[in-house]
């Protein structure tokens, strides 16, 4: 039996907005019957592009339905460039948590919402480019793999059988999938440096020193300028600009528009950089 | 709540005077049964009296018996050992409807260079002898086919297969667990050299299988290091559950009786019922000769698990071959080996009864489930 917590239960023993509606602005689709679930998402959105209406309609296990009920009760209210920013986590996380086996059922609903979104848009259906179909047996592509790795740091071929299903069949794909995860895993280790939630003062005093040391007064040496930390005062980072920079008449901005853009790319985006008194 | 057990091919309620038999084996009666004493000897005995009623259930000898750990221990011995005594054989031949306790084992072997023949099944789950005879060759180390089907309760013609395998000196094995306590099993003039059950399907306890192994056939043990059984299988006998699965056998000629009498009644009632109260509605694989307490019936347009999770809310336990409910994305294999449409895999119910099934038990379900099946209906973009 699955470990379904209390939230789950409720939204599969009353699923909301569940069923059909009669003239939808918008519907999308993910899923299919040979797959063993498929969701339905259909809108109401009124002039002022707002979801005024919801509901969904689904094949598919407990927590399919669940997932269904949650995304339908999220997206009422919603504009829909809000209702864009809806991901598979966010269901989850509305629920309460799922078991990972069942993580592909929010992935579902994130896609049929995207579906939805296009439909809206007046767009074609996403196209599926046969040739990127990594996983045969669940007719799922590249994209949708990495997508999904993206979006919750996967890191094994088994994370993503939980959230894709590609990879649950046969396992030809899984040298593949290994692939697709090591791509990513690349791409965003050069990309951007991970940035850890709500640092300490501590963690945060030891971000800033060494994004300061490695990243930002190396910038400023080869002007034959300098750059000391002088105090943390979370969100503050007080900075004393040395050499060329100290009487350079752009400090200002450089503080404002390099260390400060730095600081926030590369530790927190709160990080306000100031000039510490002479 | 009351439970409403209906998934007896998963696991059966252990009777009441298997549990009495067993409780002095975790309590004073804790010695080993190899120990040169009388305090060990006593439990050396009763595993003895525990053997000798296994063997009377299925018209075998008791030095026939070798105690094991599950059914699946049983079946994963004996694909091995035909591995290991005929080297020279490089083929093993089974069916599509196995447990994965024969199939795991056999693509194990098929990952090592032998050649596996799986067995294709009809629509009703019949095997198709001419095939069998077609691929069973002289080249077979052995042949395993499986007594009863564990989602359709399907009888197999177990004793022709085994003929085949005698024709060509391969070994025959089947795998009995779902048919030990629910039909005859008489091994008396048989042609099967192994043959796998487990205690807990027939009220007994779980943690104890049974491995029959006719005199006279080799065996190389799966289990080695320790003198247990006959040296054919090492490790200190689990003797509460022995003590349990030979209660368990003597209890289960009875059961047998009533399997082909009252339960038998009670699911074909239960069958025609849901039928006609339910639309859209199919059975898996009815045809006769079928275990009488099994039942599997397909829903068209919903899914499995969201069935079993509103019947399980009522206290009615029972399970379904959809994918969603294995945790292994794919459905049922038996009901894919049939022809069953995905979809029809993915909606299927599979209802066992037992001897403790009761006619109010069948009333409630057949009254439950079909508002059920609606209500998940209304909830699904198909079939409108």
């Amino acid at each position: 039996m699955w470990d379904y917590n209390e939230t789950v239960w409720d939204h599969i023993r009353n699923p909301r907005n569940a069923g059909p509606m009669d003239d939808p602005s918008a519907v999308g689709e993910a899923g299919s019957l040979a797959c063993g679930d498929a969701l339905r998402l259909m809108l109401r959105v009124d002039d002022s592009d707002t979801v005024t209406e919801a509901k969904y309609q689904t094949f598919g296990c407990g927590s399919a339905v669940a997932s269904g009920s949650a995304l339908t009760e999220m997206l009422v209210g919603k504009s829909v460039a809000e209702a864009a920013k809806l991901t598979n986590q966010d269901i989850v996380d509305y629920l309460g948590g799922l078991p990972e086996e069942k993580m592909h059922c929010s992935v579902m609903g994130a896609e049929a919402l995207e579906a939805a979104l296009r439909n809206y848009r007046g767009e074609p259906p996403a196209p599926i480019d046969e040739a990127k179909i990594v996983c045969k047996c669940f007719g799922v592509t590249e994209d949708q793999i990495r997508e999904a790795v993206r979006t919750n740091a996967l890191l094994t071929v088994e994370d993503v059988t939980h959230y894709t299903k590609a990879g649950g069949g046969c396992g030809q794909c899984h040298d593949r999938i290994l692939e697709i995860i090591e791509h990513e895993r690349k791409t965003e280790r050069v990309g951007a440096p991970p940035k850890p939630k709500r640092l300490s003062n501590l963690q945060l005093m030891k971000a800033v020193e060494e994004a300061i040391e490695k990243h930002i007064a190396p910038a400023l040496r080869q002007d034959g300028g300098d750059i000391d930390l002088v105090d943390i005062d979370s969100p503050n980072v007080f900075v004393a600009l040395r050499g060329r920079c100290a009487s350079c008449v752009a400090s200002g901005a450089t503080i404002k528009q390099f260390v400060q853009a730095r600081l926030r790319e590369l530790v927190d985006e709160s990080i306000v950089v100031e000039e510490a008194a002479a | 709540m009351k439970v409403i057990y209906l998934d007896n091919n998963a696991t059966t309620r252990t009777a009441d005077e298997v549990v009495a038999e067993m409780l002095p084996y975790f309590t004073e009666r804790y010695g080993n049964p190899s120990s040169m004493h009388y305090f060990g000897g006593e439990v050396a005995k009763a595993i003895e009296q525990a053997r000798e009623r296994v063997a009377a259930l299925i018209g075998a000898d008791p030095r026939e018996i070798v105690l094991t750990g599950c059914g699946s221990e049983s079946d994963n011995a004996a694909i091995r050992s035909a591995v290991d005594l005929l080297p020279e054989r490089k083929k093993i031949v089974t069916s599509r409807i196995e447990h994965p306790a024969i199939l795991g084992p056999a693509r194990y072997f098929e990952d090592r260079g032998y050649e596996v023949t799986y067995l294709g099944v009809d629509s009703d789950g019949r095997l198709d002898l001419a095939e069998a005879a077609a691929v069973i060759d002289d080249n077979t180390a052995i042949v395993s086919v499986m007594w009863a089907n564990n989602e359709t309760g399907t009888i197999l013609p177990v004793e022709e297969i085994g003929r085949l395998a005698k024709e060509h000196g391969a070994l025959f094995h089947c795998d009995a667990v779902q048919a030990a306590g629910k039909v005859p099993v008489d091994l008396r003039n048989s042609t099967i050299d192994y043959l796998s059950m487990s205690a807990h399907k027939f009220h007994g306890p779980k943690g104890v299988g049974v491995l029959y192994i006719r005199r006279g056939t080799p065996f190389a043990p799966f289990l080695i290091g320790g003198h247990q059984e006959h040296n054919r299988r090492a490790g200190t006998e689990n003797a509460a559950s022995i003590v349990g699965l030979g209660k368990a056998a003597e209890l289960a000629h009875g059961y047998v009786e009533v399997e082909q009498t009252q339960v038998r009644a009670l699911r074909d009632r239960m069958e025609s019922a849901l039928l006609a109260n339910c639309r859209d509605a199919h059975r898996n694989a009815a045809a006769e000769p079928r275990l009488p307490n099994t039942s599997s019936i397909s829903f068209d347009y919903i899914e499995g698990e969201s069935v079993l999770l509103s019947l399980s809310d009522l206290g009615i336990c029972a399970s379904s071959g959809s994918a969603c409910t294995s945790g292994s994305l794919e459905p049922s294999h038996v009901l894919r080996a049939l022809g069953v449409p995905f979809t029809r895999v993915h909606g299927s119910l599979r209802l066992s009864l037992s001897v403790f099934t009761t006619g109010e038990e069948i009333d409630f379900v057949v009254e439950q489930l079909p508002p059920i099946v609606e209500r998940l209906r209304a909830l699904s973009p198909f079939g409108h």
